[in-house]
C-alpha cells in the first residue's frame, strides 16, 4: 500500500472573493427570509401560525438533496480521479446535507403536531425521510471506522453512491404511493393528504415561499458546503504532516551524541 | 467472454458450497440463530394471539434479515481468516465473477434457512393453510438481501469495527427492499388486497434489479487492494 499520497494543495489563508460574497448574501438573506416568513406573509385561515414553518421546511429538503446530490457526483469523481479533494467534497455534502435534512424533519415535526395530532407517524413520506437521515448516519460511521485513507475514502465514496437510493426514494415517494398523508407542494397532493394549503388563498405565502426558497436550498446549502470543504481540505493536509512527522526517523536530539 | 465469467461465477459459488458441505459451519449457525428468532418473537408476541398471526410475514422477514447479516458476517470472515479473498483477487477472473458467485452461495444460503422457516412458521403460528403464493416472493427476496450483504460485507470486513457494523450499513439501504418483501407477503397471507401482490413482486424484482447492477459496479472499487 503506498502512503505517499498527494493531497490536494492546502486552500489560501483568505477566502476567495465569491465565498466573501457568499457569506455576506447568505447573512443578510437569511434575516430577509424570516421577516418575509414571519411577518410579512399572512397568517393561514385554517393552519395559523405553525403553517409558517413550511417556508423554511421545504426548501431545507431541498437543500439537503443538492447537498447529497453533490456528494454522490463527487463520490463518483473520486472513484474515477483518486483525488482527495473530491472525498473532502464529499464529506461536506454528507454532512451538510444531514443537518439540512434534520432541520426538515424537526420542522416536519413541530408542523405536524398541531395538525396531524401527533410529532411522527409512519407515513411512507416520513419513513422515508428518516431512512434518508439514518442512511447518510450510516456513511458518518462507516467513515469513521476504516484506518487506512485510501480505503477509507473509496468504501464511503461507494456507500455516498448507494446511499442516494433513498434520496431519489424520498423524492418520489409521494407520487408513487396513493396513502401517503404528506400533502404536495408542487402538483396535486393525494387524496388523503392532511394540511395542505392553496398558495394562492393567503396573500403572501407564494411571496414568502419564493424568498425563502433559493435561500434555504441554494444559498445557505452552498455557504455551509464551501466553508466545510475548506475545513476538510486543511483536515487531510494536517493528517498528512502528522503522518510525516511520525513516520520521520527518529534524530538524536542535540547534546545525546 | 460471456462463458467464462459465468463460467468463474459458477466456480465461486461451487466452492462457496463445497465448502459449507463439508464444515456445514455457516447453515448450521444461521438455522439455529433462525430458529432462535422465532422462539423469541413468539414470545414477545405472547398476549397477543391474533397478532401473532397477522405478524407472520414480519417475523418471517425479520428474522431472514438478521440471519442473512449474520450468514454474510461469517462468509467474510472465512474467507479473510484463510487469506481466501486474496486468492480471488489473485486469480484472472473479473472482479464481478467473484461478486455474481459470492452472491449466488449467500443467496442460496439464505434461500434454505427461508424455505425451512416456512413450514415451521406454518405450524407454529398457526396459519390456516400455507400460501403458495410465498413461493413467489421468497426467492427474489432472498436474492435482492444476498445481492446488498454480499457487497456491504465485503466493504465492512475492511473497517475496523468489522461484524458490527455490517448491519448499521445494510439495514437502512434494506429497507425498500422489505418494505416490498413485507407488503407482498401480507397481500400473499390474505392480509391485504390480493389485488397489491402484483405490484408489489414487480417493485421487489425492480428492487432487486438496482441492488444487483449497484453491486455489479461498485464491487470492483470495494475489492481492490
Amino acid at each position: 500500500m503506498n502512503q505517499a499520497i498527494e493531497v490536494c494543495a492546502l486552500p489560501a489563508e483568505r477566502q476567495p472573493r465569491a465565498l466573501r460574497l457568499l457569506n455576506v448574501l447568505t447573512l443578510l438573506a437569511l434575516p430577509v427570509g424570516l421577516y418575509v416568513a414571519l411577518v410579512h406573509a399572512g397568517t393561514d385561515t385554517s393552519q395559523g401560525q405553525v403553517q409558517r414553518l413550511f417556508y423554511l421546511h421545504m426548501p431545507a429538503f431541498f437543500g439537503a438533496a443538492l447537498a447529497f446530490g453533490g456528494a454522490l457526483l463527487a463520490s463518483i469523481g473520486y472513484l474515477y480521479k483518486r483525488e482527495t479533494c473530491y472525498d473532502s467534497f464529499a464529506v461536506a455534502g454528507v454532512e451538510v446535507g444531514l443537518t439540512l435534512a434534520l432541520v426538515n424533519l424537526v420542522s416536519g415535526s413541530i408542523w405536524a403536531r398541531p395538525i396531524w395530532n401527533t410529532w411522527w407517524t409512519w407515513d411512507p413520506r416520513l419513513t422515508s425521510a428518516a431512512v434518508m437521515c439514518l442512511t447518510y448516519a450510516a456513511w458518518l460511521v462507516l467513515r469513521n471506522g476504516i484506518e487506512n485513507a485510501q480505503q477509507r475514502r473509496r468504501m464511503a465514496s461507494v456507500y455516498a453512491i448507494l446511499a442516494f437510493v433513498t434520496v431519489i426514494l424520498t423524492l418520489i415517494i409521494i407520487r408513487i404511493r396513493p396513502d401517503t398523508i404528506h400533502p404536495a407542494v408542487i402538483g396535486p397532493s393525494a387524496a388523503n393528504a392532511q394540511g395542505s394549503f392553496e398558495l394562492a388563498a393567503t396573500p403572501g405565502v407564494s411571496t414568502a415561499l419564493l424568498v425563502n426558497f433559493p435561500i434555504w436550498s441554494l444559498l445557505l446549502p452552498l455557504t455551509l458546503l464551501w466553508h466545510r470543504y475548506r475545513l476538510q481540505l486543511r483536515v487531510e493536509v494536517l493528517e498528512q504532516r502528522k503522518a510525516l512527522v511520525l513516520n520521520a526517523p527518529l534524530r538524536p536530539r542535540r547534546g545525546d551524541s | 467472454m460471456l462463458r467464462d465469467f459465468l463460467r468463474a461465477a459458477l466456480t465461486i459459488a461451487g466452492k462457496d458450497l463445497r465448502a459449507e458441505l463439508r464444515s456445514r459451519e455457516l447453515l448450521g449457525l444461521m438455522a439455529l440463530f433462525a430458529l432462535l428468532a422465532i422462539l423469541v418473537f413468539s414470545v414477545a408476541l405472547e398476549l397477543d394471539r391474533p397478532g401473532r398471526q397477522d405478524a407472520v410475514s414480519g417475523v418471517l422477514w425479520v428474522t431472514l434479515l438478521f440471519a442473512s447479516i449474520l450468514g454474510h458476517n461469517r462468509s467474510v470472515a472465512l474467507e479473510r481468516e484463510h487469506g481466501g479473498f486474496d486468492a480471488l483477487l489473485l486469480a484472472p477472473v473479473a472482479r464481478g465473477a467473484i461478486f455474481l458467485g459470492k452472491l449466488l452461495a449467500n443467496a442460496l444460503f439464505t434461500l434454505i434457512i427461508a424455505l425451512l422457516l416456512l413450514p415451521l412458521l406454518t405450524i407454529l403460528y398457526n396459519l390456516p393453510d400455507f400460501p403458495p403464493a410465498l413461493l413467489l416472493i421468497v426467492p427474489p427476496g432472498c436474492l435482492g438481501l444476498a445481492a446488498i450483504g454480499t457487497l456491504l460485507a465485503a466493504m465492512t470486513m475492511q473497517t475496523r469495527a468489522r461484524d458490527s457494523l455490517l448491519p448499521v450499513l445494510l439495514l437502512p439501504v434494506a429497507l425498500p427492499l422489505l418494505f416490498a418483501v413485507l407488503r407482498a407477503s401480507n397481500a400473499a397471507l390474505g392480509n391485504l388486497p390480493q389485488a397489491e401482490l402484483q405490484t408489489w413482486i414487480s417493485l421487489l424484482l425492480l428492487i432487486d434489479a438496482i441492488y444487483l447492477a449497484a453491486g455489479f459496479l461498485l464491487f470492483e472499487y470495494v475489492l481492490e487492494s
